[in-house]
């Protein structure tokens, strides 16, 4: 499941992410990175393009973009945002 | 630090009475309230221009803060320290100090929505890396209350090493007293000391600095940070930095390979980064039970596609109607006031060249251009408020995918649509448009687009020339206006299709867009926003067109022959003799008329008119037309006057009182000059020709070289003579 199959209201977890295209990689800029939870909100006139939500800011992006992030539901566990990557204490380098 | 030198560039209006202690950037998000904060923080005392060689504007004020003065400078939006347009690759050299006459801010004021927090702290964590002193400004801090957000500020500060946060409103300047007395004494504070996010890179940052730190390269710790991350070659190349040596350049390579693999780098910092901000966010940022207002909801469903659409065209409709109609009326007024004082200045002084020249040259100049500020105000007011209120990212989401099927993206649709009333706005407005090739492309089409200019003209000629027949349940005017308009649109459309697959190749541009939440516009900001760009206006086409009309008035006034004045006096004096009363002062006016036309024919104009008329003679055009097209090409709007006088009917012509004359003008062997097929192909000339000094200068400005404006004249040019061509030759052989 990617980005670009989502319902409106759908809120997801990105999995994972194909970087190779540079607008892909200034969406990650944008926060749209593995581990966020992005809602979809709607898609616009004609199907394209589609507007997102991630942590209160709405971002709007092109389908064939979108197909680059890999979705999972929320809820489903998922490695790469468990407790446990997120041990890594930022205090303690200070 | 304390010690810079003054701004290079002078602040002009603003009254210098102290030199500023120290700089401070003013630097955020798109969207994110920092001109409103700038606003607030400076007042008037502010001066905008454009950084030297780029079409960037520059803004900076003087802030008084009690007994500190300290110069603001507002930085160009960016969500990062890795541009993606001139504006951003603008903001990120000016805080590194590398753009000529701006000198390396001493402090930075990061400007930060509260609503958004998430994607607000990337670019203050990599501002955090330059190591300077910071201060971070937390707007919108009401609209993050009413959404239920809750955001621990000192903890915030805590995270950002030290740096101190003040939550602000910029609308009711509630929290700014704090701010400012921080910003008084900021750039003499400790730089914050801040967490290692990704040690790797730190490291690296490390190994380059005895080749590429002060003392060798000469490039600051976060520059080799940013060469780390974007690269050796692409980071100089934007940021204007000499050759890095061989040896340094071959390290660089090799801790990028060890840093980043074969994944992109900038992937690899945003997921470094984003990691640190949603471990800070869960630490500082609370969302409460969420109140769902009705405003709320009315903007979400406002915002579904049809609703939204239905909007779309309310809105344009509003617009094209207070351009068209409400400023018309403004428009009168001005138009009968200048005349009056053209009248006035021309009966007080004795006749010649001195009254001429003030009442028909510089009065009517000034006239010709101030004629236009009633529709250039509402126009930028429109802009302005659509820009401040969020709705302009909104209508280029609406409208994306149909502008992309003509190459476009929708960021181009405000802009295509201003031009209707006038091009010189709209090629301003391209400024949201962060693609290049976009840009330029749109900027081209502009012209097409049928402008409040052109309307005169085609009135004119539709009235006189177009039968008034029906055609179904439609006039065959109207139907004749309406498809000018199309063929406007048409032209404009198939120059970005053939642009973008020729000279303007490329992917089609990406279209990623932050949309901003809906804010009411704030009124002082929305005031000074259209002061600066009517003042724009003013400088760059205002001087234009009033040149222009001193030109053209030179031209069509130089020689003057005594013979024909002589001739004049004489039918004068013989009406006189003959004729009492009203009689004579209408034989008196024809005389004149008459006068005006015979010294309309050897002047400058008419000559010139009569030298490159064998050139439109294939058009069906005798010299009278080619004189007032070569009077209408620097503004089209003139060629109604030039008409008016060259068929000796004054150069207040209405329809009714040209139409009746050009109707019966004909050649020298008796052949009516203005048949259908001439007259359709002279507006179809008119629809496609870009005959607009003023528009000349704002893509020269734009586009930053001659090489755009001169390709368009060129380019309309000939297409506009090619159709007429044809029509003309077509339609009479026909």
């Amino acid at each position: 499941m990617t980005l670009a199959d989502l319902k409106p209201g759908e809120t997801v977890r990105i999995e994972a992410i194909a970087t190779a295209d540079t607008t892909v990689q200034r969406l990650m800029v944008l926060g749209l990175v593995e581990g966020a939870e992005v809602t979809f909100v709607r898609a616009s006139l004609g199907g394209d393009p589609l507007e997102f939500r991630v942590f209160g800011a709405a971002i709007s992006l092109r389908r064939e973009h979108a197909r680059c992030f890999r979705v999972s539901p929320v809820g489903a566990s998922s490695a790469r945002d468990s407790v446990a990557s997120e041990a890594r204490s930022y205090q303690d380098l200070s | 630090m304390s010690s810079r030198p003054e701004i290079a560039v002078p602040l002009r209006n603003v009254a210098i009475t102290r030199r500023a202690s120290a700089t401070i950037a003013v630097v955020g998000n798109p969207n994110s309230g920092k001109s409103s904060l700038f606003n607030r923080l400076t007042g008037m005392n502010q001066h905008t221009a454009n950084y030297p060689g780029v079409t960037v504007e520059r803004r900076v004020g003087r802030a008084r803060l009690g007994a500190a003065v300290v110069d603001l400078i507002d930085l160009p939006g960016t969500y990062s320290l890795s541009a993606n347009s001139m504006d951003e690759q603008i903001a990120i050299g000016v805080l590194f100090g590398r753009v000529l006459g701006t000198p390396r801010p001493d402090a930075i004021l990061a400007v930060v929505d509260a609503t958004r927090l998430y994607q607000s702290l990337y670019l203050v964590q990599q501002l955090l890396d330059l190591g300077r002193p910071l201060a971070v400004a937390l707007t919108m801090s009401d609209a993050a209350q009413a959404e239920g957000l809750k955001i621990d500020v000192e903890r915030l500060s805590h995270h950002l090493g030290g740096a101190a946060v003040f939550p602000v409103v910029a609308t009711t300047g509630r929290g700014f007293e704090p701010l400012r007395a921080a910003l008084a004494g900021l750039a003499q504070a400790a730089a914050p000391r801040v967490p290692a996010v990704w040690p790797e890179l730190e490291h690296a940052v490390r190994e380059l600095e005895p080749d590429l730190g002060a003392k060798g390269a000469g490039l600051q710790r976060a520059e080799i940070e940013r060469l780390l991350v974007e690269g050796a070659d692409e980071f100089r190349a934007g940021a204007n930095l000499p050759p890095l040596p061989a040896e340094a350049r071959a390290n660089v390579d090799a801790l990028r390979a060890g840093l980043f693999g074969a994944e992109p780098a900038l992937a690899v910092e945003a997921r470094h980064r984003y990691e640190w901000i949603r471990f800070v966010l869960r630490d500082v940022q609370t969302t409460g039970s969420v109140v769902r207002r009705r405003s709320a909801a009315l903007i979400h469903w406002i915002n579904q596609p049809w609703p939204a659409t239905v909007l779309f065209v309310l809105s344009m409709a509003i617009v094209f109607q207070a351009v068209f109609a409400w400023a018309t009326v403004f428009m009168d007024w001005i138009d009968a006031g200048v005349s009056g004082i053209g009248a006035a200045v021309a009966a007080s002084l004795p006749e010649g060249a001195v009254a001429s020249f003030l009442a028909d040259g510089v009065i009517a100049g000034v006239g010709s251009v101030i004629i236009f500020l009633p529709q250039i105000l509402i126009l930028f007011l429109f802009i302005i408020l659509m820009e401040d209120t969020g709705y302009l990212a909104r209508a280029a989401f609406l409208v994306d995918r149909a502008m992309r099927s003509i190459g476009l993206s929708g960021q181009s649709v405000i802009p295509l649509l201003s031009s209707f009333a006038c091009a010189v706005p709209a090629i301003m407005a391209t400024r949201v448009i962060p693609d290049r090739r976009d840009r330029i492309a749109t900027i081209l089409a502009s012209p097409f687009m049928t402008c409040s200019a052109r309307l005169p003209v085609y009135a004119l000629l539709i009235a006189a020339f177009v039968p008034a027949q029906s055609v179904f349940i439609f006039n065959l005017q109207g139907l004749v206006l309406f498809g000018l308009y199309v063929l406007g649109i048409v032209g404009g459309v198939a120059t970005t299709f053939l642009l973008r697959r020729s000279v303007l190749r490329g992917k089609n541009p990406p279209f990623i867009l932050a949309l901003p939440e809906f804010r009411l516009p704030n009124v002082r900001t929305v005031i000074m926003k259209l002061l600066d760009r009517v003042r724009i206006f003013l400088r760059r086409a205002g001087t234009v067109i009033f040149a222009v009309a001193v030109v053209v008035w030179a031209l069509a006034y130089f020689p003057r022959s005594d013979a024909l004045e002589q001739q004049r006096l004489a039918a004068v004096d013989a009406a006189a003799s003959t004729l009492t009363g009203p009689a004579l002062d209408e034989r008196i006016a024809e005389i004149d008329n008459e006068a005006a036309a015979a010294h309309l024919e050897q002047s400058w104009l008419g000559r010139a008119g009569q030298m490159v008329a064998p050139v439109f003679a294939p058009l069906g055009w005798d010299w009278r037309i080619s004189a007032a097209v070569i009077a209408g090409f620097p503004a089209r709007e003139v060629v109604v006057a030039v008409l008016g006088t060259i068929y000796a009917v004054g150069d207040d012509a209405n329809e009714q009182s040209l139409a009746a004359r050009l109707s019966s003008a004909t050649w020298p062997d008796g052949r009516l000059v203005f048949t259908l097929p001439m007259v359709l192909g002279l507006l179809v000339f008119y629809a496609w020709c870009l005959q607009c000094a003023a528009t000349l200068a704002v893509i020269r400005r734009e586009t930053n070289s001659w090489r755009w404006p001169v390709f368009a004249w060129g380019y309309m040019t000939v297409l506009g003579y090619t159709a007429a061509l044809l029509i003309y030759q077509v339609g009479s052989s026909a």
